[in-house]
């Protein structure tokens, strides 16, 4: 299997382009996910019965086959991106939903009895304490969820969409490997990039977490 | 209400605690706190004493009763609004880990309203007041030691500068060495404050150290005695309060009496053991004329010592003798064993007719 550099030379304007929708699909349903998440998860923190029943249907949400959940999306939104989107955002719940109940259980009793102690209310307290505390556990779910989803968007290629992983297709098409490689590769790039701006990211928000005493 | 001793700042009128699992935490209780003193909650756990203390904030709302605080009913006030105007200081600090120090101390004024800079500069400010640097305002909760930690606890509390303070077991957690030092800075610091402060404890030595009055809680949530410490150790009002006064409940009482009514006489010269004095005239330690034995250690007392201090010394010295000093240090004289004997019997029984 060898590699045909002209043609990566000549096409990479279209490679940039599939990069760049590839990390907007996955962008978007991990934003998504999160602005789902992030409600759901103080809901089913704070009224016990239906943390079960919460995280049990984020759960069957994850076991859909997701070509399947594509093809159920298409009668309502086409073949478009909000396809892809809304496809992706189902799958990045199970993990971001699981992890942002479980920071917020993280967080210790004595800190959020402080909080209320000192006369902070409810909303202040999760914003200001509860969250914040719980962020560390939560930005790991963030980061396995990017990475899910940018290995993800290929599938939505059956939809015409797919980012890069419209050129698996092509190259299985053309049975010209280049393609196939470079796409691989982008994808592989993608997600450690995407990873490590995240730890980056967690690094900056939460300097309690790095002085060590 | 005016400002001032002796006017009640909190009031306990019949209160009642049932929680929905059907345990009574506190059982009828009626009791007041004066302003400008401390009272001391104590009791074995489960005794209802930290649930007492909840009440005052609302952290635990009353079945029953009426508490009210500065004469106003609890009850009628916004949970949050009354909880900022009440100093809070919990056991292990419970300090925000993802704050620095600083922003720790500012939190009740930024609740409150006051700007970030402002609020700093008043945390800043209550750090000194605390006794720590102010590079320390700069660090994270945990890179300080338990007893710092608890300091900032303390400085949280006062930084609204609150006239109710309320301490559930914040000495719990440290070693014995910090704790009479936290406790030394707590009697410093409410001196110079005049908090009403309601503190709970097991520790009896604790609530003898601090208290103007100790309230001694049984299981089940009874009030079983609330008297001035040296009236609960004179006169205990059962015998569950004298068990758990314990069994040296007399040497506590001593060591509320301070030295300064006990007579003193000079110091012994040309016997056998003399005090050996520097250029200042303070003690350095006992010499002895007979050749070989050795020096023995002084440990001068002031007159704002106690009495259980001048009983341990005087069965430490070799002639039964105090030595006594001034502010500075310098012997002003001696005071016998068989003085501070007399005296300590006194003591008691005065302690009896007076309560």
């Amino acid at each position: 299997m060898t590699i045909d550099w002209s043609w990566i030379g000549d096409h990479t304007d279209d490679l940039t382009t599939l990069t760049v929708s590839h990390l907007q699909a996955a962008l978007s349903a991990v934003f998504f996910g999160l602005l789902i998440s992030l409600p759901l998860a103080v809901v089913a923190h704070r009224i016990r019965p239906l943390r079960g029943v919460l995280l049990g249907l984020s759960n069957v949400l994850f076991t859909i086959p997701s070509i399947a959940v594509f093809v159920l999306l298409l009668p309502v939104s086409g073949l478009t991106r909000t396809t892809t989107v809304v496809g992706l955002t189902i799958y990045t719940l199970v993990v971001l939903l699981r992890n942002t109940v479980e920071g917020l259980d993280s967080v210790p009793a004595k800190t959020k009895e402080a909080a209320k102690a000192m006369g902070t209310r409810p909303l202040r307290a999760l914003l200001t304490v509860e969250l914040p505390l719980a962020l560390p556990v939560i930005m790991a779910g963030v980061r396995i969820a990017t990475v899910m989803s940018i290995s993800l968007v290929s599938v939505a290629t059956y939809i015409g969409d797919g980012g890069l992983g419209q050129l698996f297709t092509d190259g299985f098409q053309r049975n010209f490997p280049t393609p196939v490689i470079a796409g691989v590769v982008l994808t592989l790039l993608l997600a450690l990039v995407a990873d490590a701006l995240l730890v980056a990211v967690q690094y900056v928000l939460t300097p309690w977490t790095r002085r060590r005493a | 209400m005016q400002p001032g001793k002796g006017h009640l700042m909190i009031q306990f009128d019949a209160v009642h605690k049932r929680f929905p699992n059907g345990t009574t935490a506190v059982h009828d209780l009626s009791l007041e706190m004066p302003e400008g003193g401390v009272t001391v909650l104590v009791g074995s756990s489960g005794c209802g004493k930290t649930t007492t203390l909840r009440m005052i904030n609302r952290m635990v709302d009353p079945t029953s009763g009426t508490i009210r605080v500065g004469g106003r009913d609890v009850l009628d006030q916004d949970a949050a609004d009354l909880r900022r105007s009440i100093g809070y200081v919990i056991q292990q600090s419970g300090l925000f880990p993802h704050r620095t120090v600083l922003d720790n101390i500012a939190t009740v004024p930024l609740l409150l309203g006051h700007g970030r800079r402002k609020a700093r500069a008043r945390a800043a400010e209550l750090l000194e007041t605390v006794g720590l640097t102010a590079e320390s305002g700069k660090r994270y909760p945990h890179q300080l030691s338990g007893g710092q930690q608890q300091r900032v606890g303390v400085a949280r509390a006062l930084a609204a500068d609150p006239p109710v303070l309320l301490m559930d077991e914040p000495f719990g957690a440290v070693d014995p060495v910090v704790r009479t030092q936290l406790q030394d800075e707590l009697l410093r610091l409410q001196k110079e404050l005049s908090k009403t402060i309601v503190f709970v404890t097991h520790d009896i030595d604790e609530a003898v150290r601090l208290g103007d009055q100790i309230a001694i809680f049984r299981t089940g949530g009874h009030l079983v005695q609330c008297a001035t410490p040296s009236e609960l150790l004179a006169r205990p009002a059962d015998d569950f309060v004298a068990d758990f006064l314990g069994a040296e409940r007399g040497l506590k009482l001593l060591s509320l009496t301070p030295l300064k009514d006990i007579p003193q006489a000079p110091a012994p010269e040309g016997g056998t053991w003399e005090l050996a004095l520097d250029a200042a005239r303070r003690p350095l330690h006992w010499r002895t004329k007979n050749t070989g034995e050795p020096e023995l250690p002084v440990r001068p007392l002031r007159d704002t010592d106690s009495l259980l201090a001048a009983l341990n010394e005087s069965i430490a010295s070799p002639t039964g003798l105090v030595a006594r000093v001034d502010a500075d240090g310098a012997l002003t004289g001696v005071t016998s064993r068989d003085e501070i004997h007399q005296h300590a019997g006194q003591a008691h029984a005065e302690a009896r007719v007076a309560s």
